[in-house]
């Protein structure tokens, strides 16, 4: 239960093409993240997924079932949105049963898997409370709540920690990959961050502009980028890219490298340059450096790496670290 | 209000508009209850005496009196309930996108400019006039003998004509209420299994429900006091069918210028709308916290 198939899936508002064609491939129990900037149409495709959009042309199988044009609710799926969408006139408790309600299951039924589903997320003693006298986690949890107990074939994610603050996401991240782990069904979840994708996912779908850039896991985009866009889209700070003669040297049009991949030295090295701004995070030093031929690159140094502002410094990728692109930013192999 | 300078300072500024409003409020309050005791006709004023209770007892004992308590009720009710299930379709229903959206929804609209009285005699002339009347026309094209509105249904034409009055009012309430509607909760809805109807019940209605009291509070206030519609078509009759309190303390007032009389009357539909007040913020008043 929860494979879902993509064939030839295109959507267009209008004249507008949002997504030009899809063929994706989501296997039984995987954890899936769509991730691209925002406007790539990640958002559009899940929601394509879950039926809330008609498919302009194009397949979606789920269970190798034909679902293409069937109505939300039969597809047996569910979603969390982003803003929770709880209904605030429920209890926490009847939010979370409203979909066995209406599928007409009967009370005690119903009572037992709210019971369950609320203890799974620690929600027992909030089940009488109103989705306004929670906290944004609390509502997260409500949310998911009310999508695990009907038991779907697969979950739905759309971006559902971006309304949360930083410490929280850290949690609730860690809380959506225990969970996966624990009800082993596929989910599949839509993020702008290329943290939560590196962090929860089997496997990564990158979008841009409606296409799929690459699709893998997330060490194999951090290791073999396709191309120059998932490069930079994926790794944290960004990759740094070097054109010209720094490049050609390594018979490329444009080389990556990424922060923690250069050797650096006060003394010696392949790229001149001076130091800007160093960011000292404790664990690391994020220096930026302007190198001699006007190029900018942030740097991941360890984190009592003596340096200040001015100080010339000179960079070395290191060996086998250098990401090749040619000129139309497809990497070379 | 963060500092006691600036509290005092707020309720000084505020006070001339309170105290202005509690006068204009206290002093025909006051005249209406002392007028209410006196032995007060505009035909003999000079014979005007001290009347006690005299002004209630008669006023209470007319038998127009539980008449009209019991057509003002029905009013205020048949129009409550046209004026919401009918805002709550209307508003349903342009809500959608169509073709000549803004057109449709400024003449949905539009009754709420038209005056009660111009309404009234539009209604009695053009519309509900069993010879020359649209509904008299539509009769006799169904082979029908036409209805003589006033004088066969006269509370229920006094009804229909208000609420065609009010029903703008109530839509545009409902309406924007609707548009407040959060898109990703009826899609939430969708997707756990709910269709339109369930959809309805459980989402569109709860999330209404502050608009619909809205609605209905602020109607009850002009509803009880609806006179204009009663004078230009029906004059409250045939017989007391169609008066309600505001149209017999008129009569007693205007017709028989019994001023201590209308001023007894007067002070009983004060109660009675306070009667009616508190029953509605007791079965509705929690959807306003």
């Amino acid at each position: 239960m929860g494979s879902i198939t993509l064939k030839q899936v295109r959507k267009a508002f209008g004249d507008i093409e949002v997504i030009p064609g899809v063929d994706l491939e989501i296997n039984e129990g995987e954890f899936v993240v769509f991730v691209g900037p925002s406007g790539c149409g990640k958002s559009t495709l899940l929601r394509l997924i879950a039926g809330l959009e008609d498919v302009s042309s194009g397949q979606i199988i789920i269970d190798g079932q034909d679902v293409t044009s069937a109505a939300p609710a039969k597809r047996k799926l569910a979603m969390v949105f982003q803003s929770y969408a709880l209904y605030p006139h429920m209890s926490v408790g009847k939010n979370i049963a409203f979909p066995l309600k209406m599928a007409k299951m009967p009370e005690e039924e119903r009572q037992k898997r709210v019971n369950h589903a609320a203890g799974i997320l620690n929600l027992t003693d909030y089940l009488d409370r109103k989705p306004g006298q929670l906290s944004g986690g609390q509502r997260q949890r409500v949310a998911i709540g009310r999508a695990i107990v009907r038991e779907p074939a697969a979950f739905l994610f759309d971006e559902p920690l971006s309304n949360l603050d930083a410490a929280l996401r850290v949690n609730m991240r860690v809380e959506i990959s225990e969970l996966h782990k624990k009800l082993a069904t596929t989910m599949v979840y839509v993020t702008h961050d290329q943290v939560e994708a590196m962090t929860m996912a089997d496997k990564i779908v990158v979008l841009r502009a409606g296409r799929v850039e690459q699709i893998g896991s997330p060490l194999e985009l951090y290791h073999s980028p396709a191309n120059r866009f998932v490069g930079g889209f994926i790794g944290s700070p960004n990759m740094n890219f070097l054109e010209g003669p720094a490049a050609e040297a390594f018979g490329a049009h444009a080389i990556g490298v990424r922060p923690e991949h250069f050797l650096m030295s006060k003394t010696e090295g392949q790229l001149p340059g001076t130091v800007g701004v160093a960011e000292h995070l404790g664990s690391d030093t994020f220096l930026h450096i302007d190198l001699d031929d006007g190029t900018h690159i942030i740097a991941r140094a360890a984190g009592e790496f003596p340096i200040s502002h001015g100080d010339r410094i000179w960079l070395t990728p290191e060996e086998g670290r250098v990401y090749r692109f040619d000129k139309e930013g497809l990497a070379i192999t | 209000m963060a500092t006691r300078q600036t509290q005092s300072l707020a309720r000084l500024m505020r006070a001339p508009a309170i105290i202005l409003l509690l006068i204009w409020m206290i002093v025909p309050l006051g005249m209406t209850l002392y007028y209410s005791f006196l032995n007060y006709n505009l035909l003999n004023p000079a014979g005007t005496s001290w009347a006690g209770w005299f002004n209630y007892v008669y006023f209470y004992t007319d038998p127009a009196f539980m008449e009209s308590i019991k057509n003002t009720l029905i009013l205020v009710l048949g129009v409550l309930a046209i004026t919401v299930i009918g805002g709550i379709a209307i508003a349903m229903l342009i809500d959608k996108p169509i073709y000549g959206q803004g057109i449709v929804r400024i003449l949905t609209i539009s009754p709420f400019f038209v005056m009660p009285p111009v309404a009234a005699l539009i209604w009695k002339n053009m519309i509900m006039h069993p010879s020359y009347g649209v509904f008299a026309d539509l009769a006799r094209f169904l082979g029908v003998s036409p209805i003589d509105w006033f004088a066969q249904y006269p509370l229920l034409s006094i009804i229909i004509i208000v609420s065609w009055q009010w029903l703008p009012f109530a839509t545009l309430i409902l309406l924007t209420s609707l548009q407040s509607l959060d898109g990703e909760q009826v899609e939430a809805a969708e997707m756990d299994g709910a269709g339109a109807v369930s959809r309805f019940i459980y989402l569109v209605l709860p999330h209404m429900a502050r608009a619909m009291t809205v609605v209905i509070l602020i109607q009850t206030i002009f509803l009880l006091g609806v006179y204009a519609e009663i004078l230009v078509t029906t004059n409250g009759g045939p017989g007391n069918s169609s008066t309600n309190l505001t149209y017999l303390i008129y009569r007693a007032a205007r017709l028989n210028f019994d001023v201590g009389g209308a001023a007894a009357g007067g002070i009983i539909a004060v109660i009675l709308a306070n009667f009616v007040a508190i029953f509605l913020m007791r079965a509705v008043g929690k959807n306003l916290d």
